[in-house]
């Protein structure tokens, strides 16, 4: 009967009382589930946050993901959230752009502009920042298997501005374990994949010093259907390798550490997502410690960008995704993230409407001088309930990472296939709970509304963008000094075989107005080409 | 007696990475007692027509949630149509809104699920529309 709602047991008309991952609760918290008090804030391991004042010296930065059609229609849309009050800029890309293709490949067909903004050549990049001082803003880049190329054609358009790379700061996600274990956007196999982003650490920690050169994410491995201690657990395991292959080239953790970011989701679970946060912190302090030596602080914290979960909001009564939003937005500043982005209500059907990118902005604006959470760090900072779930967390995502440390560490667990079978194990047991009514989501599994109400208006990318784009590719490639640009390719194929650092030849190639299709090729000539195992 | 189960198609067209739905729905089917072949990520129209062919499938489900649907659903009707498996049910899901969903169904798409549909819904969909080729 539509309105009622389905009963929670445990199939044996037993109430069970667990978070969205499974993770039961006891009935109350008390004194004796704490343990030992906690550092403060801005103190080793960082439980309690990651700077002694969190939100009183800086709030978190309101940083909202956004691109779609034309690098024009972009950088309109970068300028309307930055004059809205957004702190800095986040760049979501078009599937050809992901994926190493150019706008005229037969692979990009009917693609180009659709999932983001179409960037092939350094003109589209000079484009997409016009009237944007890059030393004067932050940029995240949502890239990976061709980050190295997206970031070249960054540091090169800010080049022509003007301005010194020591200056720039911002982030490349460019966290390839992860793409194999859940967002599957690659190019070549997991190895070379892995030497291309440790040239990028290698790179930036000397020469763009301000950057993160990865962003190492939950996000993705929360959405392919992960529960909370899944995705903390292969995060970090995924950081694991990237430090350990950093110091296998001879890096110094406490040099390249600071400039590692991490990137984790806020799924509706309030209570079980904090926690998650808080425990991750407190690892990775160890982990750099403990395991790596890391020496100073600065190297031991884990700073964070978190995303409201995109898979949580529903299509049906698409305006309840607004509160849905704004409690895991909420959840995200009581766990003390440094950056967030919040989805927006439509993101079910398209990407967002000015409109809907609007009131996402404003949500965080909401809490950020409303409601008052800021006035304190770490509110939840002995909670009896919070600091046994943090506790827990930790335990559950340690017994992760040791399995997968018995495996011979995360390249080899996602060579045999671990990390993305435990996935979707548990996405597939999250549909059978949805389906029995065992989880109820609002408006689609209970309380449904026979009239779905008013419909609501979609963003529509116009198909003239990937005619467009066709076309100006093409023409790049007319008017470039082609024997320039067949030398720049080769000799990115030169350091993808002697193994010296590809981030030099990639940055020359792109100043001879190479494109992201064409240097990926050379990747896809040189290492190999990655293909899905396709697994159920 | 033994019965012939249904044999269907789970395919992911196009550069989008998105295979929590499609992964889910292949083991569903698979449960509920068709023979499932999964495509895996990446393919283009041609691929999944040749797949049709090659594994007989008596239908094909599309899953897209990068945008790209209203260029490779018609794409794949076409090739399918070339290949002389025009007759074989399309359906899908994903990202898509509600204008593009009857848009598709006039071009010969036979069913969308959106989000929010259950395994059941589209195991009950198929028992009901599909036949045994031949």
């Amino acid at each position: 009967m539509a309105g009622q709602p389905a009963r929670k047991d445990d199939g044996k008309g037993r109430p069970k009382f667990s978070t969205i991952s499974g993770m039961e609760l006891e009935e109350c918290y008390a004194a004796a589930d704490l343990g030992a008090p906690e550092p403060n804030p801005g103190e080793y391991p960082f439980t309690r946050g990651v700077y002694p004042s969190m939100y009183r010296g800086k709030t978190w930065t309101m940083r909202q993901f956004a691109g779609f059609g034309s690098a024009r229609d972009t950088n309109e849309r970068f300028k309307y959230l930055l004059a809205n009050g957004g702190h800095g800029l986040s760049t979501a890309f078009d599937m050809p752009t992901l994926m190493g293709y150019d706008a005229d490949s037969e692979r990009s067909l009917g693609e180009v502009g659709r999932e983001g903004v179409a960037v092939s050549t350094i003109d589209d990049m000079a484009v997409l920042f016009d009237g944007i001082q890059l030393d004067e803003v932050t940029t995240s880049m949502t890239v990976n298997c061709s980050a190295s190329i997206l970031l070249a054609m960054y540091l090169v358009v800010a080049e022509r501005q003007g301005c010194d790379w020591k200056d720039l700061g911002g982030t490349i996600q460019n966290d390839m374990f992860k793409e194999f274990i859940a967002q599957k956007e690659w190019i070549c196999p997991p190895e070379p994949s892995l030497r291309i982003v440790t040239d990028m650490i290698e790179f930036c920690t000397k020469e763009v010093p301000r950057w993160h050169p990865v962003s190492i994410s939950g996000y993705h491995i929360r959405e392919a259907g992960s529960t909370a201690v899944q995705e903390l657990a292969f995060t970090l395991a995924d950081g694991i390798g990237y430090v350990q292959a950093a110091v296998d080239r001879g890096l110094d953790p406490d040099e390249f550490g600071p400039r590692l970011s991490f990137f984790f989701n806020v799924h509706n679970d309030f209570l079980e997502e904090i926690a998650k946060i808080r425990a991750a912190r407190r690892l990775w302090a160890k982990i750099m410690r403990e395991r790596f030596g890391a020496k100073t602080d600065r190297a031991c914290l884990m700073r964070t960008h978190c995303q409201t979960s995109g898979v949580s909001l529903t299509a049906q009564q698409p305006l309840n995704n607004v509160v849905r939003v704004a409690i895991q937005a909420l959840a995200g500043v009581l766990a003390g993230t440094q950056s967030l982005h919040t989805n927006s209500l439509d993101e079910t059907y398209a990407l967002p409407t000015e409109e809907a990118a609007t009131v996402a902005l404003r949500t965080q604006q909401i809490i950020a001088e409303e409601t008052g959470v800021t006035n304190t760090a770490d509110p939840f900072g002995g909670s009896y309930a919070m600091e046994a779930l943090t506790d827990r967390m930790e335990a559950e995502a340690q017994a992760y990472i040791d399995r997968i440390d018995e495996m011979g560490g995360i390249l080899r667990a996602i060579e045999i296939g671990f990390p993305q079978r435990e996935i979707a194990d548990a996405a597939f047991d999250f549909q059978v709970a949805t389906d029995q009514g065992d989880y109820v989501t609002v408006g689609m599994n209970g309380y449904q509304s026979t009239d779905q109400g008013p419909s609501i208006e979609t963003l529509k990318i116009d198909i003239g963008i990937e005619t467009e784009q066709v076309a100006a590719v093409k023409a790049l490639r007319e008017r470039r000094d082609s024997a320039k640009a067949r030398a720049a390719l080769d000799a990115v194929g030169v350091a993808a075989d002697d193994g010296s650092n590809l981030m030099p030849p990639i940055i020359d190639a792109v100043r001879a107005s190479c494109t992201v299709g064409e240097i990926s090729d050379v990747f896809r000539e040189k290492f190999g080409v990655y293909g899905d195992p396709a697994w159920i | 007696m033994s019965e012939t189960k249904l044999r269907i198609l789970v395919a992911k067209p196009g550069l989008d990475g998105h295979d929590r739905g499609a992964k889910i729905i292949a083991r569903a089917l698979r449960d509920a007692g068709f023979e499932v072949i999964y495509t895996g990520l990446h393919q283009t129209p041609e691929m999944i027509a040749e797949a049709a062919v090659q594994e007989d499938v008596d239908a094909i489900g599309l899953s897209i949630l990068s945008g790209a649907h209203m260029t490779l659903f018609p794409k794949i009707l076409e090739e399918l149509g070339s290949k002389g498996c025009g007759d074989v049910p399309l359906f899908g899901g994903g990202i898509i809104p509600d204008d593009d969903i009857n848009e598709l169904k006039r071009l010969g798409v036979r069913e969308i699920f959106t989000p929010g549909a259950s395994t059941q819904d589209i195991v009950s969909w198929i028992n009901e529309n599909v036949s045994p080729r031949d």
